[in-house]
């Protein structure tokens, strides 16, 4: 194919992940938009499949590799249950990582194919461009890897930290930087592997100081970096597709994780350098404050009579929810409630759950109506009018000492204001704090009622009282 | 302010400019050798800022009920790495280049195939009332 053909091929492409991004901004759209890039996706494998140069044994070669990797990302993609979305992205955003690491090193051991120079004499600039892909996607490898362990619950979720762990990550990324900097110097092959096992160890250290509820951000900017490593790769070989791609995914990946930042009022160099929640066991056992008013705790049939006599009841999914699989159960009740007369509707807050809007998912999914479902500045104004806020498997984000209490450690998070419904039904395992190891004032609020026990039990059980 | 000196003004402006033109005009010509020389990236950088600000705009624009399908969706093009992982396994000189672009397609076939299915799966249960 000719290389006009091939650019032409390429710049469609582009257009058309262009559109399926686009296709985005509403459900209606989305379909098509990504079917749009699915087709773009052909697209450009087909271009560079017809790529001059190209041999037969090549193309078997590729081909094979297509078909195993298609296999295994269909079965997985088909198997996989959306409670575990948020570590499949992460192992995913690994993969890119990985591939970014061996085409950088087929790049340096076959420059000639990518017109980069000659084996071991390879121009300047596309070894800074390798190496920065190299870095880039190594660091997103290993980096992955831990994210996909601790939301996969492999690992524990709590922040691991030690004594000048901030120092030793910026003595490894100066010693990255240098070693890069003599990578481009000499082009030698033991320095190529040595910047990829460097930056593996890199990623490995950035991510293990991170707690479980921040992943939300860290998944985001390991999109972001995916999308970093292929541009980087992109203009090592001289590839337009490569370098758009790459830059709509750095952007969107950028985005995503300063909205999480947003919603937890925390600066990403805040969430970076880890350790927030590890003190949550300590804050919990001085939970007991002999001054505290009684938290009063209500049964499933109360709180189920209450809400048929309703009219508005908002309902607030969190982390937990999921955890106990409740949504099902959740919409059933929302559907008997429903036909009671009583008007439904779901709030979420922006870091709600372990991946950005995993939530909708989890909530269309159980055929919650996305049009039932509402963004935290749309609803927040409604809840004044609620007669009934339900709050199953949130907490922090719900703690109105966000609002006031200036000592709190989520001070300034934007926050859903359920305490100004009539009545706050709390489900709730124990009276354990949240993540941020704060206290929620909202257990000792006189209009609050404690539902204590598993979620999906808990909402069982108002179901069961509703069918009487 | 009488006529004479708003001409004189004037006269003094275009002076101004003219200089400055001229001063331009150097300039360009003295960076035009490093600026020929640095072309084919200049015009990628262009191209990746350009791309940068594509994406900012279209990403904002995404609705945040879909942000979990987003993320689907960048996952599966962030893959078209593929493209440079099928010039190694098609084209490279050497079994060490052939056998990483192998590994590279395989692995980024998986997030493709993966990440476009999971979207679609995701994008098919967002429904509306009443459908």
């Amino acid at each position: 194919m000719g290389a006009t053909l091939s650019t032409l091929s390429y710049l469609v492409a582009s257009v058309l992940f262009i559109l399926a991004l686009r296709g985005l901004s509403h459900p209606e759209t989305s379909r098509r938009g990504n079917t749009f890039g699915m087709i773009g996706m052909g697209i450009a494998i087909l271009a560079t499949l017809f790529h001059h140069g190209m041999d037969l044994g090549g193309i078997v070669l590729v081909i094979a590799g297509l078909a195993i990797g298609g296999t295994v990302g269909t079965v997985v993609a088909r198997r996989i249950q959306m409670t575990a979305l948020p570590q499949l992205v992460a192992a995913f955003h690994s993969l890119v990582g990985m591939a970014a690491v061996f085409v950088a090193a087929a790049a340096f051991y076959a420059p000639e194919s990518f017109g980069i120079g000659t084996h071991g004499h390879i121009h300047g600039q596309s070894l800074v461009e390798m190496s920065l892909g190299l870095a880039i996607g190594a660091i997103t490898f290993s980096g992955s890897v831990i994210a996909f362990a601790k939301l996969a619950g492999r690992m524990s979720g709590a922040p691991i930290t030690f004594g000048g762990q901030h120092w030793l990550n910026l003595g490894l990324g100066l010693l990255l930087l240098v070693l890069i900097i003599s990578f481009v110097a000499t082009g030698n092959a033991a320095l190529f592997w040595m910047i990829a096992l460097l930056s593996f160890a890199l990623g490995f250290l950035l991510i293990i100081p991170i707690g479980g509820a921040d992943m939300p951000v860290v998944v985001s900017m390991l999109n972001s970096y995916s999308g970093w490593a292929a541009a980087g790769i992109g203009f090592t070989i001289g590839n337009l597709l490569l370098i758009i791609t790459g830059a709509l995914v750095g952007a969107s990946g950028a985005i995503l994780s300063y909205i999480m930042c947003k919603g937890m009022n925390r600066s990403i160099i805040n969430v970076l350098l880890g350790g927030f929640g590890s003190e949550s066991g300590a804050a919990a056992a001085g939970g007991g404050d002999a001054d505290r008013p009684p938290v009063k705790a209500g049964s499933p049939e109360d709180a189920a009579f209450m809400m048929k006599n309703a009219q508005k009841i908002i309902v607030v999914p969190g982390y937990g929810m999921a955890v106990a699989q409740a949504q099902q159960v959740l919409r059933e009740m929302g559907d008997l409630l429903k036909k009671e007369g009583v008007d439904i509707k779901y709030a979420i807050h922006p870091v709600a759950g372990r991946m950005p809007g995993h939530m909708n998912v989890l909530l269309a999914e159980a055929n919650v109506p996305y049009d039932e479902v509402f963004e935290l500045e749309e609803i927040n104004p409604e809840f004044a009018d609620a007669d009934v806020a339900f709050v199953i498997g949130a907490n922090d984000v719900t703690n109105p000492a966000a609002k006031t209490d200036k000592s709190s450690a989520i001070y300034g998070m934007p926050i859903l204001d359920v305490e100004r419904a009539k009545t706050v039904f709390f489900i709730k395992r124990g009276m354990a704090s949240g993540y941020a190891g704060v206290e929620n004032e909202l257990f000792f609020r006189p209009n609050t009622m404690m539902l204590f026990g598993d979620a999906k039990k808990v909402t069982q059980e108002i179901v069961q009282a509703l069918q009487r | 302010m009488n006529a004479t000196e708003l001409a004189n003004q004037a006269q003094a402006t275009a002076q101004r400019a003219l200089e400055l033109a001229a001063q331009a005009r150097a300039a360009a010509e003295a960076v035009a050798p490093v600026a020929a020389a640095a072309e084919p990236f200049l015009y990628l950088l262009t191209i990746f800022l350009l791309a940068c600000f594509v994406g900012y705009h279209v990403v904002w624009n995404v609705t945040p009920a879909l942000h979990s399908p987003l993320m689907g969706v960048t996952n599966a093009i962030s893959s078209v790495i593929v493209v440079g992982a099928i010039l190694a396994a098609g084209t490279a000189d050497g079994a060490a280049a052939r056998i990483f672009g192998f590994i590279a397609v395989t692995l980024a076939s998986v997030n493709i195939f993966g990440g476009f299915m999971v979207t679609r799966r995701m994008l098919a249960m967002f429904k509306k009332k009443g459908s």
